[in-house]
């Protein structure tokens, strides 16, 4: 065999390529699943507590803020292990698949909250007095006229932070996720080849590069506006 | 709730751990030490590339970082240290991780830096080039420096993603902070090495992030 062949064989061979695409395929399936919930919680938990803070309650804004911070300052992984390996024994048990979910949803939200919270405090002063003036209340101005502006704001850097984060459900792999990564390291070991390995990154390539292609898009539409 | 102090503020064990996740501390040092600058390199030879004006040039690299930022690090980094193997390169858990991350932080930081060159006029670089600045005397004394500051919450930002990216090297047993914890809670059965980490990492990380979100205040859009 000379190196060319031996390179296909190592990385392309496709007997194993086709004998594991079933799995991949469950992996892909997975974390597609789980990025979607992570997404969904993400920016709902963390619209909700931007628009909480905004009322200036500051109790509740200081924990806003805590819990924010600390989860934006911890790497994701290091909170997974805690929950994983830590509360089975003190009498906890969650699933593998919960404890990724909750997790990076928390850190999704963090980060949201983050964005959101700077997309509200960049609304002008006279947005709120307008809103205010012709009748609405609070909450109303909040939801009517400041949240759907700062939305906007919003989105190019959420779109970029909730790419990296669902990029982040191959840490499932660690404790056991049946995701794309985890169902490769499997064929992987089961085939003695690396083939697996190579299919796993064209499963996350044909996932998330139409994502970051699009996240380049917003960002460039968003450059523009702002001249 | 007496369970759950026992199981993840025990100070006794903490204490104990404690020259374990010091010596993996180090490690998480010395790796930040080396991925951080060479990711800044990287990310500026990729962001110059794809502000090229050579479509031959420009676009390849734009693949290329948009690849990087699509594959997951972890994929990558186990593809580099159990992949590789396979095709006969051996690779140590260290320079697995240099690699894999070199290539990840270099898209990351790559992105920033052309949004930094992007923002910065075209005329000040037909300015400086009219008072007879060379090509590389514009690019180093009149365009990065301000690129650089305009992006500078950004840098800050994805320099404490790395730094968090760092507790992935666990996976391939290179002993940094998160792979010593995780041993020393294997060995006593007991969650608060982790929770040991943890505070490592929020005493190191929170006045960075805290940082970002003043920027984030001041530089609303």
């Amino acid at each position: 065999m000379n190196q060319w062949d031996r390179f296909l064989d190592t990385f392309f061979n496709v007997p194993v390529l086709v004998q594991y695409t079933p799995a991949i395929l469950q992996g892909m399936w997975v974390t597609v699943v789980l990025s979607v919930l992570i997404v969904i919680f993400g920016v709902a938990f963390g619209g909700a507590l931007a628009m909480a803070r905004s009322y200036g309650i500051r109790p509740l804004s200081a924990l806003i803020v805590i819990y924010a911070d600390v989860f934006r300052a911890l790497p994701p992984l290091v909170v997974i292990m805690i929950v994983f390996f830590g509360l089975p024994n003190a009498g906890i048990v969650l699933s593998s698949f919960l404890v990724l979910f909750l997790v990076l949803g928390l850190v999704l939200a963090a980060f949201a909250e983050e964005i959101f919270w700077a997309g509200i405090t960049s609304i002008d002063r006279g947005q709120w007095e307008a809103a205010r003036s012709s009748g609405l209340g609070f909450s109303q101005a909040l939801v009517w006229v400041v949240v759907p502006q700062a939305a906007r704001l919003a989105i190019p850097p959420l779109t970029n932070r909730a790419i990296a984060i669902t990029k982040m459900t191959a840490l499932g792999t660690v404790i056991g996720v049946p995701d794309i990564l985890n169902q490769a390291t499997t064929a992987q070991s089961f085939s003695g080849n690396a083939s697996p390995l190579v299919l796993a990154a064209l499963a996350y390539v044909a996932l998330f590069l139409p994502l970051v292609i699009l996240a380049r898009w917003l960002e460039s539409r968003f450059a523009w506006r702002k001249v | 709730m007496d369970r759950l102090i026992e199981q993840f503020f025990n100070f006794e064990i903490m204490i104990a751990a404690w020259p374990t996740v010091l010596e993996g501390l180090g490690v998480t040092a010395l790796l930040c030490l080396v991925i951080v600058p060479m990711g800044l390199a990287g990310g500026l030879l990729a962001a110059l590339g794809s502000v090229a004006p050579a479509r031959g040039v420009r676009w390849p690299v734009i693949g290329f970082v948009d690849f990087f930022r699509a594959i997951p690090p972890l994929v990558l980094l186990i593809f580099i240290y159990s992949g590789l193997p396979f095709a006969g390169l051996q690779l140590s858990p260290f320079a697995a991780v240099v690699i894999a991350f070199f290539l990840n932080n270099s898209a990351y930081y790559g992105e920033i830096f052309r949004a930094g060159i992007l923002s910065v006029g075209q005329g000040q670089a037909e300015a400086a080039r009219s008072t007879g600045l060379g090509r590389a005397q514009t690019l180093i004394h009149v365009v990065l420096p301000q690129a650089v500051r305009n992006v500078l919450p950004d840098l800050v930002s994805n320099t404490v993603e790395v730094v968090k990216l760092t507790s992935l090297a666990s996976v391939v047993s290179l002993g940094e902070m998160l792979h010593a914890a995780n041993m020393a809670r294997s060995v006593t059965y007991n969650a608060s090495p982790l929770v040991l980490a943890a505070g490592i990492y929020l005493v190191i990380l929170w006045p960075l992030v805290r940082l970002v979100s003043r920027f984030g205040r001041g530089l609303a859009a």
